[in-house]
C-alpha cells in the first residue's frame, strides 16, 4: 500500500508530466487560456490516464511479452514488436468513449474542448505513461496508482499554468513575446519551482 | 526649494520633444523620490492614499537594514573567529585587507567594529554589483519599454544580496540579479505584472546553475584562505549549515562559533553561519514589526506559515523517525535556523507573487509553511526549503485566488444575494 502511494505522489510531484518530464507540450500551451477548461482537460486527461494504463498493463503482461502466450502453447513467442500499436489502438478508442460521453453529458465542456479532445490521443503525455509503465514493469496495481497520478500531476499543472495566465493577462509583455512566447517562458519558471521537489527519494 | 527649481528648470529637456526625452524615465525617478508626483489618477475608480508604491517599496528597503547590518557583522564575527583560531595569520591580504586597515579595524571578534568592517568588506562590494546590475536592466528596460522606474527594484536587490553566501563570486551575483530581474519580472512588464517573486528567482537560477558551488564548501573559500585551513565548514545554501548538519548528526552537533554547541538562543540572534542577511531572526523580526504596523505585509500570510510550520512539526515529531534527527526538530528550531524568518517576513509577503484575496492569503501562507517542514525534513537533497517552497507556492497563487472568489460566489448565490 505504501509503495502505491509513493508512486502517486513521485508521479504528481517529483516526475510531473508536464512539468518535469515536458510531455504532452502541445495540449499543454494551447488549452491553458481558462482555468475552467484546464481544469475540464485535466479531468479528462485523469480519467483516459487512469483506465488506459491499466489496460495496457494487461495487455502487455497477458499478451505482449516475452513467454506471456504460455496457456496458448507458445512459450517461445513474443509480440512486443506490436507494442506501440496495441497502446495506442487503446488509447484511440478510450478517447472515442470520451468523446461522445462528454457530447452526451457534458456538452459545455465538449465545446470548450474543441479539436483537443480527440487530440488527447496523440498527447505524448497519455502514450509516455504507458511506456514508462512498460519500462518500469509495473504490476496492475502499481499501474493504476501510475495511470492517477500521472494524470493528477498533468491536470495540476495545466490548472496552475491556466491560473497563472489568467493573471498574466494584466501584464505589458513586450511585442515579440505575447502569447506563446511568455507562455513558453512561463512554463520554464514554473518547472524551475517544480524543481523543489526534485531530489525527494521515496 | 532650491532642488524643487532645479528639477522644473531640466524637465523640459526630459519631456516630449526635448533633448532627453527617451531618459525620462531616469528624470521621473528621481524627481519622484524627492517630491510627491504631481499627476494623480484622475479617472474612477481609485482610492486617496497618502502612500504610494515608491513609499511602500522604501519602507520594505528600510525594514531590511537591521537584518542588514547584523547580517554585516555576523559575516566578520564569523571570520574573525576563524583568524583568531588561526595563530598564524595576522591579517587579510588584498585590497580587502588594506580597506580594513584603512579603518584602521583589527581582527578581534569582540569588537563590534572590527566585525563590522570585515563584514562590510565583504557585504558592500555584493550590495554594490546587485545593484548596479539590477538598476542597469531596470533603467534600461525602463527606458526601451518607456514605463516608469520602479523602486521595486531597490527591494528585490537588497532582499536578493541578503539570500547570498558572503563569499559568492561576484559575477554569480550579478548572473542571479539579472535573471530574476529580466526573466522574473521584466519580460512580464515589470513590477506588479509578474508572477515570481523576483529575487527568488534569481537565488533559484543559481541554486540550481552553480549547484556545487552554491551548496558546497566553495563559496566560502575566501573566509577559509584567510584562516589558511580548508575546514571552512559551512554549507553555503540559505544559511543551511546549521540544517545540514541536522540533517546528518543531530541538533547536539551543531557547534557556534566558539566550538560549543549552538543555543536557541545564539541561533535566535544570528550567531552562527549562513547566508547574509537570514541569520538573525531577531533582527528580521524587528524589520517584520515595521512591515506588520505599516500593513504592507499581511499578518494573514505571516500567521499562516508560521502556523503551518508549527502544525507540521509537530505531526512529524509525533510521526518520528530512527533514521532521519530531522524528523525529532521542534518548531522553535525550525523558526530560528535556516532562513525560515527572512522568508516569512520578507519573501512569502511580497504582496505581487503572493495569493490576493483574506482567505487565499492564510491558505498561501499555510502551505509555505507545511512545505517548507516537507522539504526540510523529507527532502534529502535540499537541507534548506524555505525559499522553493515560497517559489512553489507563487506558482499556485492565483489558483488559490481563483478557487476563493469562485467560492465565494457559490456562497452568496445560495443565499439568493447574487441573482
Amino acid at each position: 500500500m505504501e509503495g502505491l502511494v509513493n508512486i502517486v505522489v513521485q508521479s504528481i510531484f517529483i516526475e510531473n508530466m508536464a512539468l518535469q518530464l515536458f510531455l504532452g507540450m502541445c495540449t499543454f500551451l494551447a488549452v491553458s487560456k481558462k482555468i475552467e477548461t484546464a481544469l475540464g482537460l485535466g479531468v479528462a486527461v485523469v480519467v483516459v490516464q487512469t483506465i488506459t494504463i491499466p489496460a495496457n498493463n494487461l495487455i502487455f503482461n497477458y499478451l505482449l511479452r516475452e513467454g506471456a502466450l504460455a496457456w496458448l502453447g507458445l512459450p517461445d513467442v513474443s509480440l512486443q514488436f506490436l507494442g506501440y500499436l496495441c497502446y495506442i489502438g487503446v488509447i484511440a478508442a478510450m478517447v472515442q468513449i470520451l468523446e461522445m460521453f462528454l457530447d452526451k453529458f457534458v456538452p459545455a465542456l465538449y465545446n470548450a474542448l474543441g479539436v483537443y479532445l480527440p487530440l488527447i490521443t496523440v498527447n505524448c503525455a497519455i502514450l509516455g505513461g504507458s511506456l514508462f509503465m512498460v519500462e518500469r514493469d509495473y504490476t496492475f496495481a502499481q499501474s493504476v496508482a501510475f495511470g492517477f497520478g500521472s494524470g493528477f500531476g498533468w491536470g495540476l499543472a495545466i490548472v496552475a499554468l491556466a491560473g497563472i495566465r489568467e493573471k498574466l493577462k494584466y501584464s505589458d509583455v513586450p511585442e515579440g513575446l505575447r502569447g506563446l512566447g511568455i507562455t513558453f517562458i512561463t512554463v520554464g519558471l514554473m518547472s524551475l519551482g517544480f524543481m523543489s521537489l526534485s531530489g525527494i527519494s521515496l | 526649494m532650491g532642488l524643487r527649481r532645479i528639477l522644473d528648470d531640466v524637465a523640459p529637456h526630459f519631456d516630449r520633444g526635448g533633448r532627453y526625452e527617451k531618459l525620462f524615465p531616469l528624470f521621473e525617478a528621481v524627481d519622484t523620490i524627492f517630491y510627491s508626483p504631481s499627476k494623480v489618477t484622475v479617472s474612477e475608480p481609485h482610492v486617496r492614499d497618502g502612500i504610494d508604491l515608491k513609499r511602500i517599496m522604501i519602507t520594505v528597503w528600510f525594514a531590511a537594514f537591521p537584518a542588514m547590518f547584523y547580517g554585516m557583522y555576523n559575516i566578520g564575527f564569523q571570520a574573525n573567529h576563524a583568524i583568531a583560531e588561526a595563530w598564524w595569520v595576522s591579517s587579510v591580504s588584498g585590497w580587502r585587507g588594506w580597506v580594513i586597515d584603512l579603518l584602521g579595524a583589527g581582527y578581534d571578534p569582540g569588537s563590534i567594529w572590527d566585525c563590522l568592517v570585515q563584514g562590510a568588506v565583504y557585504y558592500v562590494p555584493i550590495y554594490f554589483v546587485v545593484f548596479v546590475v539590477g538598476g542597469f536592466w531596470e533603467v534600461l528596460f525602463a527606458i526601451v519599454r518607456r514605463h516608469e522606474i520602479n523602486e521595486g527594484f531597490f527591494v528585490t536587490s537588497i532582499l536578493f544580496a541578503l539570500i547570498l553566501p558572503p563569499a559568492i563570486p561576484l559575477w554569480q551575483a550579478a548572473l542571479g540579479i539579472s535573471f530574476g530581474i529580466v526573466v522574473g519580472k521584466e519580460v512580464f512588464g515589470g513590477t506588479g505584472k509578474n508572477f515570481l517573486n523576483p529575487a527568488l528567482t534569481g537565488r533559484a537560477f543559481l541554486f540550481f546553475a552553480y549547484a556545487p558551488q552554491i551548496s558546497g564548501n566553495s563559496v566560502w573559500t575566501a573566509i577559509a584562505s584567510i584562516d589558511g585551513t580548508s575546514g571552512a565548514t559551512s554549507d553555503g545554501f540559505s544559511g543551511a549549515t546549521a540544517l545540514s548538519q541536522i540533517a546528518t548528526d543531530g541538533l547536539p552537533a551543531v557547534a557556534a562559533a566558539t566550538g560549543e554547541p549552538l543555543t536557541w538562543m545564539q541561533a535566535f540572534l544570528g550567531q552562527m553561519q549562513g547566508s547574509i542577511g537570514e541569520t538573525s531572526t531577531l533582527a528580521i523580526l524587528i524589520g517584520g514589526v515595521v512591515l506588520l504596523a505599516t500593513r504592507i505585509a499581511s499578518w494573514r500570510i505571516i500567521t499562516g506559515m508560521f502556523l503551518g510550520m508549527v502544525a507540521f512539526s509537530y505531526f512529524l515529531n509525533f510521526v518520528g523517525s530512527d533514521s532521519n534527527p530531522m524528523m525529532a526538530l521542534p518548531w522553535y528550531w525550525h523558526l530560528v535556523i535556516g532562513s525560515f524568518a527572512f522568508g516569512m517576513v520578507f519573501m512569502a509577503t511580497d504582496p505581487v507573487s503572493a495569493a490576493m484575496t483574506d482567505l487565499g492569503k492564510w491558505i498561501y501562507g499555510i502551505f509555505i509553511g507545511v512545505l517548507t517542514v516537507l522539504i526540510r525534513v523529507l527532502n534529502p537533497a535540499y537541507p534548506e526549503g524555505v525559499m522553493l517552497a515560497i517559489l512553489f507556492a507563487n506558482l499556485f497563487a492565483p489558483l488559490i485566488d481563483y478557487c476563493v472568489v469562485k467560492a465565494n460566489i457559490r456562497r452568496r448565490r445560495s443565499r439568493g444575494i447574487l441573482e
